[in-house]
This record gives C-alpha cells, structure tokens and sequence, in this order.
C-alpha cells in the first residue's frame, strides 16, 4: 500500500497532521521579517489576548462540529451572557460573582435550548442554533434596552484586565478550558462517542451509546464556552455592550475548520483549533502593526483562509491519491 | 446440528408496513452450529425478519425464542446482551474511529467511570482479532483499511459480544475471491464453534459451498426449507422467483460492428499503466480482475471522469479529447458506476427526475425544460425497462437495489450513447432484476451499442461476454474470446500466473 511513499515519507505525513502548525508557524515569521516589533513578548501576549474570546467559543463549536452540527447561537450568547452578569452584579445588586455565575448559566441554558430544538424537536442544528441565536440576540437587547449597562467593579474587571505571573488572565481561563475540553475528547468515552456521533450517527445509537445526552453535552458546553467569551470581553471592556459578539460565530468557525475540524464531522481537535485562533489573532495584530486600513484586513483575512483551507486539502488529496485510495476500488 | 432446541425460533411471525405484508407468518428454527442460507429476492422479506430478529423494528404479531425461552426484542441494544448480531451489507463501522475504538464503542474499558483505560481498549481489542487469525492493526484507522479488512473487523465486533447468533447480509458483495475464502473460513470456524449463523446472499454458488440449510423466502413468506443436499440451484431460483428462469444469462449471440471506440496508451498513477483497447458496436466486452487492478479507474478515464496523464482516445476514428463527463456523454459514452447511490443516483429524488436528469439540456427551449417530453420519454423507457415502481413520483431511495439499477440505466438510455460501459452492474440486485438487466445489455448490444461491462463475479463475466479482457495491476493481461474462456484462465491471468499477448 505504501510502496511508492519511499520518497518523502514522513514529510507528506507530517504536513498532513501539521499543516495548521505550520501555517501558523509562516504567518508568524512572515509577520516577524515584516514587523519588528511583532515578536516580542509584550506583543506576543496581546496576540494571546486577542485570540482569547475566538478561542473560547471555537472550543464550543469545535465540539458541535465533531458531532456534525454547528453552533450558530456563540455570538449571541456571549452577548446575553456579558449583559446578564453585568446586570446582576450592578444594577441588580446580587455581586459580582453571583452575577457571572448566572451569566455562564445562561450561556449554558442557551445550550440547554438548542440541544433540545436538536434532539427532541429533531432540528437540524444550523436551523435550531440560527433561531437561537436571533433569541439570544434580542433578549440582550430587551435587557438592556440597547444600552451599555457600566460600573463594574474591580472583582469584575479583574477577570480581563489583570495578570497573575504575568499572563493576562482572560488567557489563564483559556488555558484551563482548552486542557479541560482537550482531556475531555481524548481520553473520556463522552469525547470517544462525540467523534463517533459526527462518523456516523445510527452506527454510534446502534452500539448502544446514548446519542441524545450526548449531544446535550455538547451543547451546553458550547454555550457555557461562548458565555466565558462575553464574560471576559465584558469584563475587559469594564461594561457590558449589547453588540459584542456579532460575527464571533464566523471567527469561531473559521477557527475551526483552520484547525483541522471537517465540517462533515467525526474530525478536529483542541490543539488544532487553538492554533486555528491564534492564526486569525496574529492576522489582526501582524495587519496592524503593518498599518494595513482595518477594511482592506477583512479581504486579506479572507484571502488567507481560503488559502490556508485549500493547502490543507492539497496535501490530503496529494496522500490520497498517492496510497492510491481516492477515487475508488475496482 | 448438534443441538436439539434451536438456538433461535420464530413461531408464526408478522410485520407489516403501510402497503406491504413485510414478513407473513413466518416460522423457522435456526440451531446453534449451523450455516442457514437465507434467500430470496429484493423485497421478499429477508431484510425486515433480520430486523425483527435484531430488535431494529417491533414485530406486529409471533414470538421468538432464544434457546426455547421466549424474548422480547424491543432494541438493537437488547438484541446484542441477548447474543444477537447483525452484519450488514453496509459495513456499521466509524471510518474516523480506530479499529479498537470501533470494537468497543459504546461499552470501552474505563477508569474512575468516565476516562477510557486505552492500554486496556487497545489490549482487548488486539485480542479479539488474535483469536480470530484476523491481521489487522488494532490503532490502525478503519478509513485506511480495504473493504476487505473491514469486513473482518466487523465480524470480530460482532463476536466480541459474544454472539451466539450471527446474521450476515450479503457479506461478500464488495470482496476479492481470495477475501471470500477468508470469511468462509472464518465463518465455518465460527460454526464448529456452535455458533449459529444466518447467512444472507444473492450469490447462489456461495450459498451452495456454505450452507448446511437453505431457506427461501418471497413476498413476504417462507416458502421452502431443507437441507442444502435437497436442493438444486435451479430449484431455489424457481422458488425464489415464483417462475422457471429459462437462462441465468440469457445470451443472445450478435454481429460485432464497425470499432467505435479506441483508446490508446492510457496512463493514470499506478493504477492504469498503459492500457491499449478497441470496442466495436454491437459487442459486450467483459472486464475482469481482482479487486484494485484499475478497472474502475480505466472506466473512469474512458468516461472523462479522471485525467488521464497520457494516452489517446479515438471515437469513430476521430481522435478525442475528453476533460470531463460532460464531454463524454456529448461523444456518446455512458458510465453506470460501481457505486450506484453515490455516483448514480439522486437518492431523495423521484424516478422521474433520476431518469430524466440527463435530458435537461437535450429537451428545453429557451432555456425553459420541457417537463412534458421528459415525461413522455422517462415513461416510455422506465415501462421498457420494467422498472417496478408505484409511480414516477416514488423516490428512488424507495426502490430494490435492481430497480435502482434500471433507473441508472434508464437515465443513459434516454441519451442512446454509442459507448455504455457498466461497473458492476449487478452487485446487490436479486436474480430475477439481475437476469433482466443481462437480457437488456445483450439487447443493447443487439442495436449496435457497445458494451463494456466490469464484473467480479466470473460466472457473469463468462455468461454474458463476447470477448474478455483481463487487468492487472494496471495493465491489461490477457484477452479471450467468449469461446476460449474458462473460470480457471481468467483468474491465472487476474492473479499473475498467465500472460496473454493482448490485441489493439
């Protein structure tokens, strides 16, 4: 099967399981050779900083699109979420913690909401999150009549402007939830059976996995993950703004799909969404310290994901063909 | 048959569904240790008495007894505690998982509840094939294994239930002869072992070499039962059918026309090396060759469905150049592909719209189809066909696979090519479609159209074929005439131990 892989064995099979790490690791230096002042560690935690709240929710939405579903709804519970607690806590008066506790629990019943929309109403999961997402939108909007809610306090704004060990800690809060979710697909049957559901669903039910509490897991999680987005966007903001968010579904699918996740499903990973956030993180930063007009970056952003998708593909159907599996049999 | 109380009986079982008696009272034993054959066309029933038995539907009425006591299905997860497996003719692995994930998903060996013990997993797993014989790397994905070794991988999911009872569907269809023997060899290992097996094919000579029992099911009932010594093929096809099958391949000899198309050369990657041939109108070429030896892809580069890096391609002494399907069929050459509900087919669209998909262009004005003349035209043909459908309107997924099949085909008839060439064309259709697809190509041929038919199954390549053509690892090794050609040369030349100078 392998007889004609003598030449450049490793090399194809390491891009193909590295290409995110290796496009990642180009724009970096690209962006090193351009801009000086790029690597240096100051900078190199704003990337970090930035990539942040991308990050968080494609950690969700990496989840839904293993199973072969989508999260639609990320942007806006992010929204809801920073609203909520910021609501509570001020002019609710409940505090601060009670106040993000509630917020995170809203980002997880949001969750909660779509998995049922999925699993009991049997609604495709783009339709039911694209609902939700319209829902979540405008109850942020009826709660804070369409105004920034502010006076947070230092207990608040602690959680996205301050540093412990000199690493930001909307970035500590990254870190831990990405070795969470990461722990969670790799080494817990709920993570087996959630690859398994996105390589085939009847199959999975078949074996006797409970694919309905699954997939709420999923869910709520991805809600619960897009929620610590809005918390922490809020909380670096010191204010809760109704319109943050708008287009975080896209940034976090985009993110995704730059990782390795198949829109298919039954493929993608926590490393490689990572890596997918940091790639439109440093984007942003490199394009800026560039100079390049904020309107021109979206065409540039678009142009590299395209480019970046396509590599990707160009070496899997380069291996493809070469192990001599594509087109087919006979 | 070793045991006394059947380790499986149905006593007087029922299904129906809206339209159709599924399954009519039927009644049958399957003891522990033996091969029962299960046969029967498309739609007899074979397939819901397997549901019924493997908890995927709830039966209407009957009961069933496993090893004399009575037990209620109601779940496929039921099914696998009481010792109940299905294989199916759609393999029900995860193409993305491992092949130990694949065996034991749903119940993995785990640590403090919720983490799976891999070490374990993999372990387990590499045992379950150990004991089998099965070579197959347990971390291995199951996307980069052959069908073959799926298959194999399915059958030691299945046993590493524990299975007492084993239902195989057509478990041969997508494997190479040297694969068969190594499931039949497993499959009577698992006999001697007291399994029971029920094993389910279209593939007549298949169930004669393996079974101990045969069992014969149409519209619905069991019609016949017996040790295989009580039967012969013939007999069960009349069973089966209801009515004597004059011909298994019912060949009408033809006058070979004028050369329609040659190619010349052709080179894709390892799998066509340089392939040279010549069809002439009104002939029904045979292709054979195990598994993997670019048949496919040599059809796919007559029909412009891959690039060719080198070679040429003439038709009716023009030479061609052919970059796409598109151009393909406007050179007149049909593709009927291997995988008919992938490639072939609109699964979710009605007959009407598969079979008319190609007479969009041909039959508009303005730009606007005319719906009336692709009506008139699917109609006529789909009737000339005897294609069995309710209405035009019955989506296609609706149909048996040999109907499906007269739909693909019907779709190209609309179009007259010059060139049909048909990948497999009977693989999964029940014996009557199958005779009655054989009879349509030799009329085809008949009318000057000349055919290209790749097959497996040598007894169809022999029955039907005016001239074969041998592939092997991408070249064409050996040609026979219909006259020359037997069992044993055509698989020499496919397995390497004949060459045969090859004309054209």
């Amino acid at each position: 099967m392998n007889r004609s892989s003598n030449h450049a064995p490793q090399w194809g099979e390491f891009l193909r399981r590295n290409s995110t790490y290796v496009i990642l690791l180009a724009i970096v230096l690209g962006f090193a050779v351009l801009a000086p002042e790029f690597l240096t560690v100051n900078n190199l935690l704003t990337v970090a900083l930035q990539s942040t709240l991308v990050a968080l929710a494609a950690i969700g939405m990496t989840l839904a699109i293993i199973t072969g579903g989508i999260d639609l709804s990320v942007g806006s519970v992010a929204a809801l979420s920073g609203a909520l607690a910021a609501g509570l806590a001020t002019r609710g008066g409940l505090g601060t913690y009670p106040g993000l506790l509630i917020g995170l629990m809203a980002g997880a019943g949001i969750g909660l909401l779509n998995a049922a929309m999925i699993v009991w109403g049997r609604i495709p999961p783009f339709v039911a999150t694209l609902a939700s997402m319209a829902i979540a939108r405008g109850l942020t909007l009826v709660y804070t009549q369409g105004r920034p809610i502010a006076g947070l306090d230092r207990a608040f704004t602690f959680w996205g402007s301050e540093s412990l060990l000199g690493v930001p800690m909307p970035v500590w809060v990254l870190l831990v939830v990405a070795v969470l979710v990461h722990l969670l697909l790799s080494q817990t049957a709920l993570g087996l059976h959630i690859y398994a559901i996105g390589g085939g669903e009847e199959t999975t039910r078949l074996a006797g996995v409970n694919v309905g509490v699954v997939k709420f897991c999923v869910y709520v999680i991805s809600g619960a993950t897009a929620a610590l987005s809005g918390l922490i966007l809020t909380a670096r903001l010191w204010s809760a703004q109704p319109n943050i968010g708008v287009g975080l579904e896209l940034d976090a699918i985009a993110a995704a799909v730059l990782g390795g996740s198949s829109l298919a499903g039954g493929v993608g990973g926590i490393p490689g969404t990572l890596a997918g956030a940091f790639i439109i993180g440093v984007l942003s930063n490199g394009l800026n310290l560039l100079e390049v007009p904020s309107y021109n970056q979206q065409v540039i952003k678009g142009l590299v994901f395209i480019l970046a998708v396509m590599l990707d593909y160009f070496i899997k159907q380069r291996r493809a063909v070469r192990s001599g599996r594509v087109p087919s049999t006979g | 048959m070793t045991e006394t109380i059947p380790r499986l009986r149905l006593e007087h079982v029922s299904k129906a569904f809206p339209g159709v008696q599924a399954v009519n009272d039927v009644s049958l034993e399957v003891y522990g240790g033996e091969i029962l054959a299960l046969v029967g066309e498309n739609g007899a029933g074979k397939s819901t008495l397997m549901n019924l038995i493997n908890g995927v539907v709830p039966l209407d009425s009957g009961k069933i007894y496993l090893d004399g006591q009575p037990v209620t299905i109601d779940s496929p997860r039921r099914a696998l505690e009481l010792g109940i497996t299905m294989i199916h003719q759609e393999l029900a692995l995860i193409p993305q998982l491992t092949v130990g994930q694949n065996i034991f998903l749903g119940r993995e060996p785990r640590r403090w509840r919720f983490w799976i013990d891999w070490k374990r997993l993999y372990a387990q797993a590499q045992a379950e094939l150990d004991r089998l014989g099965i070579e197959v790397p347990v971390q291995a994905r199951v996307a980069d294994l052959s069908i073959a070794q799926r298959q194999l991988v399915e059958i030691a999911k299945a046993l590493s239930y524990h299975a007492r009872l084993i239902a195989l569907d057509e478990p041969t269809s997508a494997l190479t002869e040297r694969e068969t023997e190594t499931l039949f060899r497993l499959v009577r290992a698992l006999r001697d072992q007291g399994v029971a097996l029920i094993y389910i094919s279209h593939r007549l000579e298949e169930v004669f070499e393996l079974a101990d029992r045969i069992a014969v099911m149409r519209d619905g009932q069991l019609v016949a039962v017996g040790p295989v010594q009580a039967f012969t093929p013939a007999e069960v096809v009349r069973l089966m059918v209801g009515r004597e099958l004059t011909e298994f391949f019912p060949k009408v000899p033809t006058q070979r026309g004028e050369p329609v198309l040659r190619a010349v050369n052709l080179r894709a990657g390892r799998e066509v090396q340089g392939v040279s041939l010549e069809l002439y109108r009104g002939e029904i070429v045979g292709l054979a060759g195990l598994v993997g030896a670019g048949r496919t892809n040599l059809a796919r580069l007559l029909f412009g469905a891959d690039r060719p890096e080198a070679g040429e391609i003439w038709m009716d002494g023009q030479r061609v150049e052919i970059r796409s399907p598109r151009d393909a069929i406007r050179l007149g050459i049909g593709l009927v592909p291997e995988d008919r509900k992938s490639q072939g087919l609109f699964l979710g669209q009605s007959v009407r719209f598969n079979a008319g998909a190609g007479l969009l262009e041909r039959l508009s004005r303005l730009g606007f189809i005319d719906f009336r003349r692709i009506n008139q035209v699917v109609k006529t043909i789909i009737e000339r066909l005897r294609v069995r459908t309710p209405s035009l309107n019955q989506r296609v997924r609706n149909l048996s696979g040999g109907n499906q099949q007269k739909v693909v085909i019907s779709r190209w008839l609309t179009l007259n090519p010059k060139v049909l060439i048909l990948d497999e064309p009977t693989r999964g259709v029940d014996v009557g479609a199958k005779a009655e697809i054989h009879a349509l190509m030799s009329e085809l041929a008949a009318q000057g159209m000349a055919i290209l038919m790749i097959s497996s199954e040598l007894p169809e390549i022999l029955g039907v074929s005016d001239r074969i053509l041998v592939m092997r690892e991408g070249r064409l090794v050996a040609e026979f005439s219909r006259e020359e050609a037997t069992q044993d040369l055509i698989m020499q030349a496919a397995t390497g131990q004949l060459e045969r100078r090859v004309a054209a």
